[in-house]
């Protein structure tokens, strides 16, 4: 019967097999503008509601009091000391991890290596919030005198661990982009192994490193159910590491289940705030590999 | 080399050494400390037996069926969207405006995260679609998300298959669907095997787009109407049990099955990759 259906001597079938392969990839175009939507019409008039300079900047969220307040800056400000802070450990840490995977480590040592990343990229977030919750904050709170434990440290820990494959893979592709002859001709030069990887192979590899560093931060702002478990949802701008915190991705998924109306729908705000960023980030990301790809043609050429 | 160069080389190389070996020690950390807690919780019992707080039963069978059913309705919507369109992009497209479009839009999905997906299926197919906290809001909204990756797996697989093949065919008279069909397809299913594996493991570990979709109630739904019914997946569960429950024990076994299974997956998925 199979055989028939792809007979060859039926073009018709052929025409219609064509449109399902036509729409199927229409999918992806078709999903992105409808997230895109949705995410905003359900977002932006909370906002615009609110006024959105009350929103962004105000500082006091306060959903089901009497006369309820939502300003979302300590949430964006934790969003974004979480984001930097996974990046200033996970970044260095992704990088040389990339840069032992492709230039210097053994065979046996890198599939090894390799075979970590592949599996803490497997590992589903909760699994490392959980993990946050039951060793790294009952350590904070022991070792360094944190009264919950839940913070804003215990989330930078597992964000940087949580972004570390996403930056070494990325990362290792780029390095082991760059032509071998630059390796060869700064070698050739005298220099070390070291100084070639430092002054030769890690700038020819930038623009992909870059891209790395775009897609972790993405990673990290958008993270929601391992952060939750760890960072205490207190929304309050923090003074030291070991103040509890609430970015905006944990208050989406923690309020969401008690919401009424009104607070719901300024949940879906705080989702376009979120989605806005993400978007920008995205802007940012194609510009970085279109410039990846521009410098590629040139070394070819 | 003068001493102080090879100095700072040594200097170096340990450093890289060392942040290495961080993450590595990190994972086995993670790995050792919820498998010895999780181990000694995993019994019969606990994956036969029902959830049930007010009798004091707190298995996880409906979590693994839950899991099980949403894994069936999410691969059955993503993985034909993803091979035709991958099959789009390889074997029909001409380069231009419309493959760049596809291309942009499939790496943005990418890049979204899942909490931006769960608030889209709640909205969408929850509430506009009316499809209320089912496997199927679930499944909508979770094939959306693995999409890219099935179609770039996908995609990749097709490219690496020889053209020559597709040449032969084509010479022989064949048409480029019964080419694609039969000549491209076949050679392709290691990797599309391995986008299935991959899309599995994304659906295990999501939480956030899920709670949001599919709900969480840890009941098995009936035969006739699981479409429609609410489920937990083990992930949910491992999220509301640490959350609300003092007795980490569940939670501990939960977390590690997890991990076992995501281990299973990553471990097959290696495995065809290095049979292609």
């Amino acid at each position: 019967m199979n055989k028939k259906r792809t007979n060859p001597e039926t073009p018709g079938f052929e025409k219609t097999m064509e449109l399902v392969f036509v729409v199927s990839a229409w999918v992806s175009i078709i999903s992105v503008v409808l997230i895109t939507v949705y995410i905003f019409a359900a977002g932006l008039p909370p906002i615009i509601k609110i006024g959105v300079s009350r929103f962004i900047f105000g500082t006091q969220w306060k959903p089901t009091a009497e006369s309820p307040q939502f300003g979302i800056f300590p949430m964006i400000v934790a969003s974004l000391l979480g984001m930097a802070g996974a990046l200033v450990t996970g970044v260095p840490v992704g990088l040389f991890t990339a840069i032992l995977l492709s230039e210097l480590a053994p065979k046996r040592m890198a599939s090894f290596l390799r075979g970590c990343m592949e599996l803490m990229a497997g590992i589903p977030s909760v699994v490392y919030g959980f993990f946050g919750l039951t060793v790294i904050v009952p350590f904070i709170r022991v070792r360094l005198g944190s009264t919950t434990g839940n913070s804003l440290l215990a989330m930078i820990v597992i964000l940087s661990a949580m972004i570390l494959p996403t930056i070494v893979s990325i990362s290792e592709t780029s390095l082991r982009a760059v032509p071998k002859e630059y390796r060869e001709g700064s070698l050739a030069l005298g220099a070390s192994r070291v100084e070639t990887i430092f002054k030769v192979t890690i700038p020819a590899a930038k623009s992909g490193i870059m891209a790395s560093v775009v897609l972790g931060m993405g990673r990290a702002v958008g993270e929601t159910m391992a952060v939750i478990m760890v960072c205490g949802n207190i929304s309050r701008i923090p003074r030291s590491l070991l103040d509890t915190v609430s970015p905006m991705t944990a208050t989406i998924a923690k309020d969401m289940s008690y919401a009424g109306p009104f607070h719901q729908s300024a949940l879906f705000g705080i989702g376009a705030v979120l989605f806005l960023f993400i978007i920008i980030l995205n802007i940012v990301l194609n510009v970085v590999v279109q410039r990846s790809a521009e410098g590629n043609r040139s070394i070819n050429e | 080399m003068n001493r102080k160069r090879r100095t700072k080389d040594l200097l170096l190389t340990i450093l890289i050494w060392a942040f290495s070996l961080s993450g590595a020690v990190f994972l086995i950390w993670m790995l050792i400390s919820v498998i010895s807690k999780g181990l000694p919780g995993i019994n019969l019992e606990l994956i036969t037996s029902e959830y049930n707080l007010y009798k004091g039963r707190t298995g996880i069978l409906p979590m693994i069926a839950g899991t099980l059913i949403l894994i069936f309705s999410t691969l059955v919507i993503t993985v034909p969207i993803g091979v035709c369109a991958a099959i789009y992009l390889t074997e029909y497209a001409k380069q231009g405006l419309l493959v760049r479009t596809i291309r942009i839009a499939t790496e943005s999905l990418s890049g979204i995260p899942s909490i931006i997906y769960g608030l889209f299926g709640f909205i969408f197919f929850k509430n506009s679609l009316g499809l209320g906290f089912s496997v199927l809001s679930g499944a909508l909204t979770l094939s959306i998300m693995v999409l890219p990756l099935v179609v770039r797996t996908t995609e990749e697989a097709l490219k690496s298959v020889d053209p020559g093949y597709r040449e032969a065919s084509l010479a022989l008279g064949a048409s480029r669907l019964y080419t694609t069909c039969r000549v491209v397809l076949p050679c392709a299913i290691p990797g599309i095997l391995t986008a299935v594996i991959l899309s599995m493991g994304r659906v295990i570990g999501e939480t956030a787009a899920v709670i949001f979709t599919a709900g969480s109630v840890p009941k098995i739904p009936r035969l006739g109407r699981f479409l429609t019914s609410s489920i937990r997946t083990l992930s949910v569960h491992l999220y509301v049990v640490a959350l609300e429950e003092a007795d980490f024990t569940g939670a501990y076994a939960t977390a590690a099955i997890l991990i076992v299974i995501i281990a299973v997956l990553n471990f097959t998925a290696k495995r065809i990759v290095r049979r292609i």
